[in-house]
């Protein structure tokens, strides 16, 4: 369970070698921070994203497979949705998986000629034919396929892409044991190019801790805040699908493409609703006593054949319930999930999807598409014709779904509608109108998530703050959660894993990192990844913010143009600093 | 949770009390390695499964502490001896790594440590049910024979 050992991997040569990188791991510790250097490392600067040039990194950290909750893998690579940063986290078991297989991060490097998958463990890569699992419908059977031809049950981790990916859509995901997903900024389009269709990782070793007796404290302190102290209980009983009505009745519900902030549906496409009459089972990341995961069940007869039925899995959660129900006016339950589903089955993120849909949607009842090009009839609510939609996206049959593909910035610089076309330094907007700190956080923070640095919560905890004021807490977040992303730990666990616990979790590994030191390397990290995004030709000078946040109230009201004017400028100074001297 | 079967010892197993209930979370897995002195995973003496996807839930493999059982009769060696109240309990040094017990498992609860190339069996402890967050897991007492 050699943490330092970085897997390199050349898709072109099917080649692999094993370093030892402790420079790296001593100095970031690992998970976002080690990647970053790795990218950096390995990329070809200024190449196009889903060319060879581009690289893919995954990274876990020090905690990873011995503390609760550092249950994320970070990965790093060039965003095709964006053309820059790209970084996404998932779980399920891929961060066990990778460090029980003896690494502490994969560089997976060029295109192979020819559809593969690979087989990764102790003994390094198996390069696999995938022309079969090519072109597969479902992302569900290709799963059920890889775990029926692979080793390591139980200790493995199955990423794969849909024939979204295969097809270069630019918010294309990858999916991980089925739920999971590094679901946003493309990396699953990333993937189509290098014909990489999938990774299997598995693997089980152990390493001795040699102060046992101060681990196993550790261990318990931080697992008796997990599940006895109420910190995890919103994910643990509804999930984040609790924050809809309550987002709601802020009147910060992005609706029907963010032409309202209430949506009269919001009780039916609840946490409460969906947990009363469809929640089917609760699922959990390796290493995670919540399970947050929350698989609702639909129940569909087969119209041919009496008395046939079949029964259906979804995950669903709040940017899901936002982004393919209030975004689409969508309040009926078992259209939502099988539209849901449908984003599944052809594995695209959810949040760009929605979005792409909700902006062709009011762009077409204004007349700057045509039925011809959208081929169905969408409306808000017409769950049917939105599924139908999702499937065109994933194929792509004409230049409209061609566009479309490419996430609602490109669409919109074709089709008009820029006003209403809802994305944030390229990346499609996430379930939260609540004023002026959620959307300058989607615009500054460095992958343009809300994860980024949660202006979302400022908006809700604090009112009155300056814009300077709202950009340096942003900042001081996003710094935070680069050390949080080193260790891996999952978001929502930030309230477990404060500074003081990081500290001891760390100090009984051997590892010396004060309270201090902690925040410089997050401050570090933060910078380094601005100077990245800067030497990849991003500018704060160049955000666009779309008119729609404008028009529509907020929980703060209506956000005033002044004041976001004036929190770019602070950030771009901060920014222009920060390169200047990096 | 402890239910109590037979009333005149201590002697206690491990039992799944409702593998339906389990996340899948694999707690109890790292709790195992963990009593051991290691983090990970190849020291633990049960194992979590999807049954086919993590939709279908968890198969949850323990020892079932036989009364009678196979692998101790199939260990060419005597590294396995009947522990009081079911089960076998392992001696190292006896052991010759042949992976005949694992064998003789037909639920697959014998595990093994490629590290070391030995055998990893229940010892029913109960330590990884302290982790357990769903009561999938639960110790019983036993009757000693």
């Amino acid at each position: 369970m050699n943490q330092n050992n970085v897997l390199y991997v050349d898709l072109e040569r099917k080649s692999f070698y094993v370093k030892n990188r402790s420079d790296l791991f001593n100095k970031w510790l690992g998970g976002v921070g080690v990647a970053l250097q790795l990218y950096k490392e390995e990329a070809v600067k200024g190449s196009d994203p889903l060319g060879p040039g581009n690289v893919i990194v995954f990274a876990v950290g020090p905690l990873t497979a011995l503390y609760p909750l550092a249950s994320k893998v970070v990965a790093v690579f060039k965003s095709p949705l964006t053309g820059n940063y790209g970084e996404s986290h998932a779980g399920g078991r891929s961060a066990t998986a990778i460090r029980s297989a003896g690494y502490g991060a994969i560089v997976i490097k060029g295109v192979s000629d020819r559809p593969i998958y690979l087989v990764i463990s102790e003994k390094g890569v198996q390069f696999k034919d995938a022309a079969t699992l090519w072109g597969m419908r479902s992302t569900f059977t290709a799963g059920r396929v890889l775990r029926e031809a692979s080793p390591g049950t139980g200790v493995r981790t199955i990423m794969r892409i849909g024939r979204a990916g295969e097809n270069l859509v630019r918010y294309a995901c990858v999916v991980s044991e089925t739920y999971r997903h590094f679901g946003r900024m493309g990396l699953g389009a990333v993937f189509g190019s290098k014909k990489l269709k999938a990774l299997v990782i598995h693997g089980k070793s152990s390493m001795r801790v040699p102060k046992i007796k101060a681990y196993r404290d550790v261990y318990d302190e931080i697992y008796d805040l997990a599940v006895k102290s109420g910190s995890m209980k919103k994910y643990h009983e509804l999930g984040t699908a609790m924050n809809i009505l309550p987002i709601n009745a802020l009147g910060a519900l992005p609706t029907r493409n963010l032409s309202e902030a209430r949506f009269e549906g919001a009780e039916n496409i609840s946490g409460e609703n969906l947990a009363a009459k469809k929640l089917g089972r609760r699922v959990a990341c390796s290493h995670c006593p919540v399970a947050c995961i929350h698989l609702a069940t639909i129940r569909e007869p087969y119209p041919d054949e009496p008395y046939f039925y079949k029964t259906t899995f979804v995950s669903y959660d709040h940017e899901l319930l936002y982004s393919l129900g209030s975004m689409l006016g969508i309040s009926d339950i078992n259209g939502l999930l099988k539209l849901m589903d449908e984003v599944e089955i052809g594995g695209l993120d959810a949040i760009s999807t929605g979005v792409a849909l909700a902006w062709a949607t009011e762009a077409y009842k204004k007349g700057l598409i045509k039925l011809n090009d959208l081929v169905v009839d969408l409306d808000w609510g017409k769950a049917d014709a939105y599924r139908e939609a999702v499937k065109l996206i994933v194929d792509q049959p004409n230049e409209f779904y061609k566009a479309l593909a490419m996430g609602v910035d490109h669409s919109s610089k074709i089709y008009g509608g820029r006003d209403f076309a809802l994305s944030f330094g390229g990346n499609e907007m996430p379930g939260y109108h609540t004023g002026p700190a959620a959307h300058i956080g989607y615009l500054i923070g460095s992958r343009h998530s809300h994860l980024d640095a949660a202006g979302y919560s400022i908006d809700q905890k604090m009112k009155g703050l300056s814009p300077e004021e709202m950009v340096d807490k942003l900042i001081e977040e996003e710094q935070w959660r680069q050390v949080l992303s080193s260790l891996v730990i999952c978001y929502f666990a930030r309230g477990i894993y404060e500074p003081s616990i990081v500290k001891k979790a760390l100090d009984v590994l051997g590892y010396e990192f004060d309270e201090e030191r902690l925040k410089e390397l997050g401050r570090c990290t933060y910078r380094e990844k601005q100077a990245l995004k800067a030497s990849e030709g991003f500018r704060p000078s160049e955000l666009r913010i779309p008119e729609r946040i404008f028009e529509v109230p907020s929980f703060h009201g209506l956000i005033d143009k002044n004041y976001m004017k004036a929190a770019l400028d602070h950030y771009s100074k901060i920014f222009n600093k920060i390169v200047a001297t990096e | 949770m402890v239910i109590i079967r037979r009333l005149d010892t201590k002697l206690k197993r491990l039992v799944i009390m409702d593998a339906e209930r389990c996340v899948g979370c694999q707690l109890c897995m790292f709790a195992c390695s963990r009593r051991l002195g290691f983090a990970g995973l190849d020291k633990s003496a049960l194992h979590v499964k999807s049954v086919g996807g993590f939709e279908r839930g968890f198969t949850v493999v323990v020892c079932r502490a036989c009364m009678d059982p196979p692998c101790l009769r199939a260990c060419p060696v005597d590294a396995l001896r009947a522990r009081d109240g079911g089960g076998v309990i392992l001696d190292l040094s006896k052991c010759i790594g042949c992976r005949f017990c694992e064998r003789a498992c037909d639920i697959g609860a014998v595990f093994w440590d490629d590290s070391m190339n030995k055998p990893v069996i229940c010892v029913h402890c109960g330590y990884c049910v302290s982790y357990c967050n769903f009561r999938v897991l639960g110790v019983e007492e036993m009757i000693s024979r």
